[in-house]
């Protein structure tokens, strides 16, 4: 009964869409402010609608509700709570459906909180959230209905896949639809705008916190599954671009290019039409990821069972949907006027040169995405692009912009000196130095000395600069720490959120540069008693034995660590574990994380040939800098996310003098 | 000039989208080859059936000619080529393996269960680390491996009557007489 009824209010959700996608379009076009009022009204209908939808699947997953197919192929008697819900969106169908109850939710927050924008720009953009939700909510109930019964319903369901059995896991696909679907919120804008003909800093100020906040998901969920795969998957990895990594990599990076250049169209009025392109491109990479994966026209570990129809239909909504976008563009933006002009040395400059970047790093990574298929589809055969590829472009692009990095912040908007800025920014050349000189001593061949010199350098680069831009902003240079202490906690959020993330990136490249050159792994068979040493630690094998878990059997091993002068470090854990459910092992890897690196042991199958386990150990260097770089830039976002800018309502024009000397940050 | 500028997008776009529909048809996927013709099968050894026993392994694709067959109980051309497969295993004395790939055990062995099993052994691959490495696209797919653990054909999609009599049989006993 809960399960039709779930069915019903998605169907609802369905209609209303439809409602909402055309009605303020008409009224928004003929200045009829009643019809306009239909937005707001359906989308809070529409979020109920789809809201209950879920909750109605959650419900059979709770109540482990057997005739419901999607239930039975993805959960469990024997199962955890935890990992029944979050059960719900480990599979196409759940997922989908948790993909569309975001875009209502965000839907819902715009209806809610905007309520000071110019009706017509709320109106239109809520009516074009509402035509993607139509698409895809077309997309669930005609192809991947959840709520489809079986007969007759089994005794047990087939379990989760085990690999998922992960609070890592569980909580990635959340953030990187969040993400995701976030990216539509600037989609709507931009749509909207080019609808209306009309961008201007009202606008970019309006675009700027929608896009900060799936900025900020979108880095939790790519941080959340690299993190899942290093300490999984079990071979110390934590990236590997494959496709579907890269789909998710292709809207932060587009994503990251608009959040800059928004701040141009706000401060500045430039740059118009480039941004609306890229509002629309990030929504497009976005899509472009749900298609590949759901598709199976690509090749990758995360692949849904695919099938043909689905790719077909989810193809035909992109077509239409970046297709009259695109269209829209092309007949719209030529006639969108710039207003500021500045010189290439200056803040804009920067920011473009920020924005051309990111734009060649997006595309190479698309690039190398798509590449075997295109070259499939033209009958070249068959290639694969693997990571010396991604290692040489998108590596190579890297470089520009991390220098940049540090030296367009201490840049003047419309015309900068640049030989002032790079004055100032003598201690993070200094610090490069030191850092390049740390890696080469470091690296034991002539190639990885390179890298490590180029990537070491370029983190220290960046970090310090980024915080002699904070001392310069202070006014340290100018007036003397007394008064830069004084300033520094009245300093916009904004600024402080430009600093924390460019930090966060700084300290992130130290760690995968130094945990991509520097890993030391062996692979060997121990018996109880066995010593082996990796990097100068020695790792004393205890021997392994059963355990039970709550619905897992599991072979757990253990270690003690001992550092180079002999003192005991840690004990180690790790463990393989086969659920009863699936006959499919996992491994748990036991980490000991420092503030240099982590300690990274993995037990596996009994040895054939003499008695022991195969054990793999590893010493990762500088990987806890990679999760403690992508919380601090996840930081920066949200204290930038709380400038009280974002909150001010824009068109008073009593506050605007008031703003202008407080708002002067980012 | 500047006009085209702003119609890359759509064009971009449209190429994508042709391309995309092209793989999804794909209407020569059969003849497409392998990057790993003439090479040898990758390592793997992977867990059998729940209760069926023989799993497979890299090692169990030498020393005489075999077949290497991609399936999975959610992929419907499997179903459209299993009494072809059921044909083989009875009328030829050739080896047949199985990957289940991408499934569920117990829905693997269910499938079999109701259309029947004419694999010698068979090979879980829920998370397609062997399917990776032996460059499969889609299920089914059948590999020709050559006694020495080479794989020497790959075939995309269902074996017709047709392909195993022109292209897949001759193939087979020309390996067997030069092995």
């Amino acid at each position: 009964m809960i399960v039709e009824f779930g069915h019903f209010a998605l169907v609802l959700g369905f209609v209303v869409a439809l409602v909402q996608g055309v009605v303020p379009l008409v009224g928004a076009q003929r200045g009829n402010a009643g019809l306009m009022a239909v937005a707001p009204a359906a989308s809070l209908a529409q979020f109920l609608a789809v809201g209950t939808a879920f909750a109605a699947l959650t419900y059979a997953y709770v109540v482990s509700d057997f005739s419901v197919l999607n239930v039975v192929n993805n959960s469990h008697t024997a199962k955890p709570l935890l990992y029944k819900i979050t059960g719900v969106w480990g599979n196409h169908e759940g997922s989908l459906l948790l993909w569309v109850l975001i875009l209502a939710v965000f839907g819902l927050a715009l209806a809610l909180f905007g309520n000071n924008l110019p009706p017509a720009l709320r109106a239109r953009a809520l009516a074009i959230q509402a035509l993607v939700a139509f698409g895809f909510l077309g997309f669930l109930l005609f192809t991947s209905n959840p709520f489809a019964r079986t007969m007759p319903p089994p005794v047990n369901g087939q379990g989760l896949n085990p690999i998922l059995q992960d609070p890592g896991l569980a909580f990635h696909p959340p953030f990187l639809y969040l993400g995701y679907v976030g990216f539509s919120m600037a989609f709507s804008f931009a749509v909207a705008a080019l609808i209306e003909g009309r961008v201007d800093a009202a606008w970019a100020r309006w675009v700027r916190p929608w896009t900060l906040a799936a900025w900020i998901f979108l880095t939790l969920g790519i941080g959340l599954g690299a993190w899942w795969a290093y300490y999984e998957l079990g071979w110390g990895g934590w990236w590997f671009w494959d496709p579907v990594e890269n789909a998710s990599l292709l809207p932060w990076l587009a994503g990251t290019a608009l959040l800059h250049s928004a701040i141009v169209v706000e401060k500045r009025d430039a740059l118009k039409s480039w941004t609306i392109l890229l509002a629309i491109i990030t929504f497009a990479l976005s899509l472009l990821g749900t298609f590949l994966v759901r598709s199976g026209v690509l090749t990758s570990v995360h692949a849904f069972a695919s099938d043909p129809t689905r790719g077909v239909f989810i193809l035909g909504l992109l077509a239409i949907v970046l297709g009259v976008s695109f269209a829209l563009y092309a007949w719209r933006a030529p006639h969108l006027k710039g207003g500021g002009l500045f010189r290439p040395v200056s803040r804009e400059g920067s920011l473009l040169l920020n924005n051309a970047l990111m734009a060649a790093a997006t595309g190479t990574v698309l690039l190398g995405t798509l590449f075997p298929l295109i070259v499939e589809v033209l009958g070249m055969g068959k290639v694969s692009v693997g990571p010396p590829y991604y290692n040489y472009t998108f590596g190579i692009l890297m470089i520009p912009l991390v220098l940049a990095m540090a030296v367009g912040p201490m840049l003047a908007w419309k015309r900068g000196r640049l030989g002032r800025a790079l004055a100032r920014l003598v201690p993070a050349a200094l610090a490069a130095g030191v850092a390049a000189g740390w890696g080469i001593l470091r690296s034991d061949t002539a190639g990885s000395a390179v890298v490590a010199a180029i990537g070491m350098g370029l983190a220290a680069w960046l970090v310090v600069g980024t915080l002699v831009e904070l001392l310069e902003r202070s006014g340290f240079y100018r007036h003397g720490p007394a008064t830069a202490l004084r300033r520094l906690p009245g300093m916009p959020r904004a600024a402080w959120g430009m600093t924390l993330a460019h930090l966060g990136l700084g300290i992130a490249i130290a760690g995968m540069v130094g945990s991509s050159l520097w890993k030391v792994e062996s692979v060997q068979v121990m018996a109880a008693g066995d010593s082996q040493t990796v990097a100068g630690y020695t790792f004393a094998f205890h021997g392994a034995r059963e355990v039970k878990g709550p619905n897992y059997t599991a072979v757990q091993g253990s270690f003690t660590v001992k550092g180079p002068d002999g003192a005991t470090i840690t004990t180690l854990d790790p463990s393989k574990r086969s659920y009863e459910v699936r006959s499919m092992p996992t491994t748990e890897a036991a980490i000991h994380t420092t503030w240099v690196g982590d300690l990274y042991a993995v037990v596996g199958d009994p040895a054939k040939k003499r008695e022991g386990f195969v054990t793999r150990l590893y010493y990762n260097p500088l990987v806890p800098w990679i999760w403690i770089g992508s919380v601090v830039m996840v930081l920066g976002g949200l204290v930038s996310l709380s400038d009280r800018r974002h909150r001010v309502g824009v068109p008073a024009r009593a506050r605007t003098a008031r703003r202008q000397t407080d708002g002067e940050g980012a | 000039m500047r006009r085209i500028l702003y119609l890359l997008p759509l064009i971009i776009l449209a190429g994508l989208v042709v391309a995309f529909a092209l793989r999804l048809g794909d209407p020569d996927k059969e003849t497409l080859p392998s990057q790993l013709i003439d090479r040898k099968v990758p390592q793997f050894a992977l867990d059998p059936l729940p209760g069926r026993g023989r799993a497979l392994s890299s090692g169990d694709l030498k020393g005489q000619v075999s077949l290497l067959n991609i399936f999975g109980s959610w992929c419907r051309s499997c179903v459209a080529e299993h009494p072809m497969l059921k044909r083989i295993q009875r009328e030829y004395d050739i080896p047949l393996h199985g990957i289940d790939w991408k499934d569920d055990p117990e829905a693997g062995k269910a499938w079999l269960a109701r259309h029947g099993d004419p694999y010698d052994r068979i090979g879980l691959d829920p998370d397609s680390r062997v399917a990776i490495d032996l460059g499969v696209t889609g299920a089914p797919e059948t590999f020709i491996v050559g006694p020495d653990g080479r794989i020497r054909y790959k075939h995309t999609g269902p074996i017709t009557p047709k392909v195993w009599k022109d292209t897949m049989l001759p193939l087979i006993r020309k390996l067997r007489r030069t092995s």
